[in-house]
């Protein structure tokens, strides 16, 4: 289908999220939309998908006519589906339900039918997907393996898809890929929105790269990494070079650990972690790094073996035993887990101090407020709620709530879809704690990112765990084979 | 205009329109005079000094179950056992009353410490609640729904058993305690100036609370996400447990001063629908604690303004619970609407 923005504005309040786009997307192209956080592609993307309502001037054209969509629903009636960064599924239920969830109509929907058709694209994709299996038991890969299908058999003919390369593993996104690639045959349009250059770069025909709200230009192959930085940031940026850490003593030492839930068994780990160090966890989404995460907070308990944390055991102890302790967990998933919709950002920085006496002194947590969010370089003021802040200043915020001193620094994802900027902040911020002596482990889908970082990997596969290897020992390749499952023998001696 | 304190005053002023348009849609259908009805529940409730004495008494009980539900809505906890907390506070005071009722002891002291049982009575009621949610997994609607009629079972029990009336036992209570049992009353007027001091302090406190302290916004924090304020290094369902027992213990209030300053006796229908009456109100003010007294205040005044309306104008009373229901149900939708209409504007 061809889509056609024509001078696409949209004020939030004050804030212009797009600036009079004009964008020409022909049939059958797989079109890249790049952009650093906050350079209004969401806000376009939803647009075109129903979830928010251009101001009036602003026209979208669909096959050379004029429309109007004011629905998701809507959307997908004119063949428009979104594929959102987060599935919008529903996980207690069937993977056939989802799909009848969203069929117009029907009061007895034809499930042995339904279930066919599932069959029959996810064979055409080469997916492996159960039609009575249950959402919650399936990764984010899967996950958006249904939302594809489930999109593509309610007739979408436009396929926009958000960021879809974050929390999937290298395997999965080859997956996702090779099957978006094949849509443009049947003439329809993918629209591929991220910030990762390379996934761009191997995949898009044509890629529009928005900043500030404005379309700044459209790049076609063969594509200039450069370029692309100097469009999207105005400046160029690189990592930097990956310093080794000092080391001190030992902060976490696992003993002979066990760990279980309804899925997977971890058996067995030994692992010593000292001050200074970061640790980086790789492996397919839920292979066990979760597992792994929480037993070294406390928030789940092991099945066997001894935690110690600076030579005192804290085994079967409660989170609040192990933060007592110095150690801080930061999830993924931010406005669910680690932060509280509603309250302040002040709120926020007084709740972690772990505020003593009775009445709230408002000043201190105001000063306390606008401090932090000075050396956080947080874009919100002290009265903000932490909703209206964008993912980035949410991901700032988390880690301004970090406690101090801290002796172990748990973090699920640090800089799942952020922008270059802020990853370099974030991570600048990480490397003074563990300056002040404070160990790190963290989780990435990121392979770059934990090669960045880390000074040691763990890499998980399906329950087993790698000894650790030393970051400057091995590559990606190293670490993407034993991720898919291969060259376990020797890397996985001690442990499996 | 829209936006803002004014435009949600006036939304809230179109709700009300709304409300009182629909309740006198129902009464134009049964063939009576809407006008008539309001000025006979209006004279009804603010006619006279007496009359508005009996809007206090009815004030009182409503104000303090709302106090306390306001700290159950802020730790995201709804509380509907505060029905059967009231009551077993009426319970515990009538307990405390019979427990003395030889004794020697000063008045003031016995009125204070039977006070004090209801509370806590209230509390611990709430406390189980309270527990079947952190440690059973029930939730607190069923829970507090299934000790509820326990709680009206208990009192029907106790007053045709244990309490019952020397002589045959009755619907109308237990025996009268004395006089020198009662909170003190004003001249000539069934309100007490104690209780009226009660409930009002107990608002100020729960708006302190709320506004002022730590422990407030530790309670609001586990209300609005329970997840994040563990891992925050707030003791969750300890601070639930807490708003449990202080809820409780203001319901167990209300249930007092039924006993020791309205009915001085334990009657079937203690509680009078003051807990569910309380949700209604803490629902209508969007929990915000300021605006507990002026809401309260209006609906003990169409409750008792509804007294009147069988004997006038062959009314059933029950109008004034339509209207608050009716008027609960507009402000809710208006306030939708508004945040639809913000969002588009």
């Amino acid at each position: 289908m061809n889509v056609e923005l024509k001078d696409i504005n949209k004020h939030f309040g004050k804030v212009h999220a797009n600036k009079g786009i004009n964008l020409n997307i022909p049939s059958g192209t797989i079109q890249g939309i790049l952009g650093e956080n906050g350079a209004g592609k969401s806000t376009l993307m939803k647009v075109l998908s129903g979830f928010i309502q251009a101001d009036s001037d602003s026209e979208i054209i669909l096959d050379g006519k004029t429309v109007t969509i004011d629905s998701p629903a809507d959307a997908i009636r004119f063949g428009i589906g979104m594929l959102h960064q987060d599935p919008l599924d529903f996980p207690p239920m069937r993977v056939l339900d989802n799909f009848l969830l969203g069929l117009p109509g029907g009061l007895f929907p034809n499930r042995k039918k339904i279930a066919q058709d599932i069959n029959l694209l996810a064979k055409e994709f080469d997916f492996s997907l159960d039609p009575e299996s249950y959402v919650d038991s399936l990764t984010v890969g899967e996950r958006q393996q249904l939302e594809i299908i489930r999109l593509l058999w309610l007739g979408a003919r436009v396929l926009i898809l958000d960021e879809p390369t974050t929390g999937i593993s290298a395997l999965q996104k080859e997956k996702l890929f090779a099957t978006l690639k094949k849509l443009p045959e049947q003439a329809m349009t993918v629209i591929f929105v991220s910030h990762k250059l390379e996934d761009v770069e191997s995949l898009c025909d044509k890629v529009a790269v928005l900043r500030a709200g404005e379309l700044v230009g459209e790049l076609k192959p063969p594509y200039n990494t450069q370029k692309f930085v100097e469009m999207m940031f105005g400046k160029m940026i690189t990592l930097g070079e990956r310093q080794p850490s000092q080391t001190g003593e030992t902060i976490l030492s696992l003993d002979n650990i066990s760990l279980e839930d309804a899925r997977l068994k971890i058996k067995n780990v030994n692992v010593e972690i000292k001050a200074g160090e970061v640790i980086g966890l790789a492996g397919m989404e839920g292979s066990g790094q979760g597992l792994f995460m929480r037993a070294c907070s406390g928030l789940m308990r092991t099945v066997g073996g001894r935690i110690q944390l600076k030579g005192q055991d804290v085994t079967g102890k409660h989170y609040h035993a192990f933060k007592k302790a110095g150690v801080n967990f930061l999830p993924a998933a931010r406005l669910e887990e680690g932060l509280i919709p509603g309250l302040s950002l002040t709120d926020h920085f007084i709740l972690a101090e772990q505020p003593k006496g009775i009445f709230i002194d408002r000043a201190a947590g105001q000063s306390l407020a606008e401090d932090r969010i000075k050396s956080f370089n947080i874009r919100g003021t002290p009265l903000s709620t932490v909703e209206s802040l964008s993912g980035g200043n949410q991901q700032r915020a988390e880690l301004a709530l970090l406690q101090s001193p801290l002796s172990l620094i748990l973090l699920e994802h640090p800089t799942r879809g952020l922008d270059i900027e802020s990853v370099i902040y974030i991570w600048a911020k990480l490397k003074e704690r563990c300056k002040q002596g404070a160990a790190i482990i963290f989780i990435s889908s990121d392979l770059d990112e934990v090669l960045q970082y880390s000074d040691r990997i763990l890499v998980f596969f399906n329950g087993n765990v790698s000894t650790p290897i030393d970051t400057h020992k091995t590559s990606v390749t190293e670490l993407g084979q034993l991720m898919g499952g291969k060259g376990w023998t020797e890397k996985a001696g001690k442990n499996a | 205009m829209l936006k803002g304190r004014l435009g949600s005053f006036i939304f809230q002023l179109i709700a009300l329109a709304l409300a009182f348009g629909v309740v006198s849609l129902i009464l134009i259908s049964v063939g009576a005079s809407p006008l008539d009805a309001y000025k006979n529940m209006f004279v009804g409730s603010v006619g006279s000094v007496r009359k508005f004495a009996e809007v206090l008494v009815s004030f009182v009980p409503l104000l303090l179950v709302t106090a306390g539900l306001l700290i159950t809505f802020s730790s995201g906890l709804w509380n509907i056992g505060v029905e059967g907390q009231i009551v077993l506070g009426a319970i515990s005071t009538t307990w405390v009353f019979r427990y003395f009722i030889d004794s020697t002891l000063p008045p003031a002291l016995i009125i204070s410490l039977a006070i004090l049982g209801g509370m806590l009575g209230g509390a611990l009621w709430a406390s189980l609640a309270g527990i079947l949610k952190t440690f059973g997994g029930v939730n607190e609607i069923f829970g507090g729904l299934g000790l509820n009629f326990v709680s009206t079972a208990l009192t029907i029990y106790l007053i045709f058993g244990p309490w019952k009336r020397p002589g045959v036992a009755s619907m109308s209570g237990t025996v009268p305690f004395p006089d020198s049992f009662s909170l003190p009353q004003l001249p000539d007027l069934r309100i007490s100036m104690w209780s009226l001091g009660i409930a009002l302090l107990a608002i100020v406190i729960i708006y302190f609370i709320l506004q002022g302290t730590y422990f407030g916004l530790k309670i609001k924090a586990v209300g609005k996400n329970f997840r994040a304020a563990y891992l925050l290094g707030i003791p969750t369902w300890q601070y639930s447990l807490y708003s449990f027992l202080i809820c409780g213990a203001l319901a167990g209030a209300a249930g007092a001063i039924q006993v020791a300053a309205v009915y001085h006796r334990l009657i079937p229908s203690i509680s009078s629908g003051y807990g569910y009456l309380g949700l209604m109100v803490a629902m209508l003010i969007n929990y915000q604690a300021i605006w507990a007294v002026p809401v309260a205040l209006f609906f003990a005044a169409l409750n008792i303004g509804s007294i009147q309306l069988p004997i006038l104008m062959k009314l059933d009373s029950s109008l004034s619970g339509v209207l608050q229901g009716t008027l609960v149900l507009f402000v809710l939708i208006v306030e939708g609407a508004r945040q639809k209409f913000m969002k588009k504007a």
